[in-house]
């Protein structure tokens, strides 16, 4: 399967990061070296293995339903880009 | 005091020969006289490391010091430490002050430990080579010309080049083994689960997992008595009885079963590297190990499979990185979706890029089932091979890398060779499994070389026996790049 500039600028939008029509060539050029190397999976039959999604098999840990943390927005907020009563602020979103 | 293991300086400090506010001095002026050759610190701050050794001293004064008390450590800058930068080598969090500390911090400060300074590293611990970082490159202290290895490159050459006497790293697909081998010292990454990630800057949550750089074994079992432990704040943190990892250290080696995987032997192994291997498993053998031979035929696969799952991962654990609630926000920008894009692309570096959109790619529609779920599956075969190799041995050993330390700029063009460099080290991540590299001489151009330990699930205790041993009988692990260590 062939990488197209399309995907990367498909890619690129999902993942949210701007890739200048310069740029789009050369990331092109690399994803495509690196799925080579990916492809080498394909080999492999697999058929009946089930997927490993972790290292250790154990069900995740449940907890009782209390509040646990305290109150910190002030300390989390003031390392914040830009904030107003106690909001994070952007640029409007619905007209 | 250049070339003291924490042990004796532990020891010094309990005897009180020196104090804490001393050994912290001492570390700090080589970390600020060597700053700009090895480049191999973030972030330095001295007033606050000697108000943790004042108070370290008064704690030793009381009679209530612990083996780490006073200890000056150097910490990769992926961990949070309240008021301290925690930048992952990033733009993107280049002011990024941390508002608490990472679990592994935490236990350091209860037992004492001092806070040497933050080290450099890959960007978000992507890279083998520390050239990926946003402040620049580490240089390797046995040659400044070559790499420290990646990605916690910085806190490696911190404990190589005598300017922390240990350090603490993360290891995701051998970031703390790879440099480890690279820089002559000892690194150890434990069990997946066994030390905490709470605090720890993410990158592939399934695979990521701290641990310690030292000079010796002993070492670093001092070191991760400290790190592991349950932390609930963790979801795939282990509940396990506590243990003490320095118990079996002076075991005898007597009839230990060594596992050779043909793998790590074959072509791709460089000569020089192969030489100090062998004659490192030859001392094993001489102190009572039985080697046997054991396959592993589906590790060829694991540096494609990771480089499916480990950017899958990435991807999602750095959408957080959106320029509103902390970190780097681009300057100019014309509506939301469009600051989400030049803030991301203007704060993450070109591997950091590279990654995600892979990630984002092999688990986008379509490709989902082809990509990520083949990935785990061939996973489950790469760590069932283990399964069966441990069957026959005790521990396997083999090259931790395929060449020694490579120089600046040889690799940085090309992402697939940089992967493949480390084509030992990432089976062991994804099937979880503890492994350590330890010094075993060195190679054609007088970069060390490093011997790779690889244990069962829990077996840090016995590969660090092992290790301990190996070093009573043998030097390599005190040898130091002379060069830099007569400077500063």
């Amino acid at each position: 399967m062939a990488l197209t500039l399309d995907d990367v600028n498909r890619i690129a939008h999902l993942a949210r990061i701007e890739v200048e029509p310069r740029e789009a060539e050369r990331v092109l050029t690399q994803l495509t070296g690196i799925f080579r190397l990916i492809e080498e999976m394909q080999a492999v039959n697999t058929d009946g293995i089930e997927p490993m999604s972790h290292a250790q098999d154990v069900m995740l840990r449940l907890r009782e339903d209390g509040v646990t943390g305290s109150d910190q927005h002030a300390l989390f907020q003031a390392i914040a880009p830009q904030v107003e009563a106690c909001l994070y602020l952007v640029l409007k979103v619905i007209e | 005091m250049l070339n003291f293991t924490v042990k004796q300086l532990a020891a010094d400090l309990a005897a009180r020969r020196v104090s804490s506010v001393e050994v912290t001095q001492y570390f700090i002026k080589r970390i600020n006289a060597l700053g700009k050759t090895l480049n191999a610190f973030i972030s330095v701050d001295e007033v606050q490391s000697l108000a943790s050794a004042r108070a370290a001293d008064q704690l030793i004064a009381a009679g209530k010091g612990g083996p780490l008390t006073g200890i000056p450590l150097a910490h990769k800058d992926i961990f949070c430490a309240k008021g301290w930068l925690a930048t992952c080598g990033s733009k993107m969090l280049s002011n990024f002050v941390a508002p608490y500390d990472a679990h592994v911090i935490e236990r350091f400060n209860q037992a004492g430990a001092v806070i040497a300074g933050k080290t450099n590293m890959d960007e978000f611990a992507m890279g083998s080579s520390n050239e990926t970082s946003f402040y620049g490159p580490v240089k390797n202290p046995w040659d400044t010309a070559a790499v420290p290895g990646g990605s916690s490159g910085g806190s490696a050459a911190a404990v190589a080049a005598r300017l922390a006497p240990a350090a603490t790293g993360t290891d995701t697909g051998g970031s703390i083994r790879q440099p480890a081998a690279f820089t002559g010292v000892c690194g150890l990454k434990p069990t997946y689960g066994v030390v905490s990630r709470y605090g720890m800057i993410a990158f592939a949550s399934s695979l990521d997992q701290g641990g310690p750089f030292a000079k010796t074994a002993e070492d670093l079992a001092l070191m991760l008595n400290v790190m592991a432990g349950f932390d609930a704040r963790d979801s795939t943190s282990l509940q396990r009885e506590p243990e003490d990892y320095t118990r079996d250290l002076a075991q005898p080696l007597q009839g230990l079963r060594i596992g050779l995987p043909t793998e790590f032997f074959a072509a791709g192994l460089a000569s020089d590297v192969a030489r100090a291997v062998e004659a490192a498993i030859a001392e094993f053998r001489r102190l009572g190990c039985e080697t046997v031979e054991v396959r592993l035929p589906n590790m060829r696969l694991s540096v494609p499979v990771y480089y499916v799952l480990a950017p899958a991962e990435a991807s999602s654990n750095l959408a957080r990185f959106d320029g509103v609630r902390y970190g780097y926000r681009a300057p100019e920008y014309s509506d939301l979706l469009d600051l989400y894009c030049k803030t991301r692309a203007q704060g993450f570096g070109a591997e950091v890029k590279r990654r995600i959109l892979i990630g984002t790619y092999v688990l986008s529609h379509g490709y989902y089932d082809a990509y990520y779920i083949k990935a785990q599956k061939l996973r489950r075969l790469i760590a069932q091979d283990f399964v069966e190799a441990f069957k026959r041995c005790d521990l396997i050993m083999g090259p931790t890398t395929p060449t020694t330390a490579f120089n600046l700029g040889e690799k940085a063009g090309d992402p697939v060779q940089m992967y493949l460099s480390d084509i030992y080290t990432i089976a062991v991540n994804l099937a979880g499994l503890p492994g350590m590299s330890i010094p075993a001489g060195f190679g054609a151009t007088s970069h060390p070389v490093g011997l790779q330990l690889i244990g069962n699930y829990f077996g840090e205790a016995k590969m660090l026996n092992a290790a301990h041993r190996y070093q009573q009988v043998t030097d390599w692990h005190m040898r130091m790049p002379e060069g830099i260590c007569s400077e500063g």
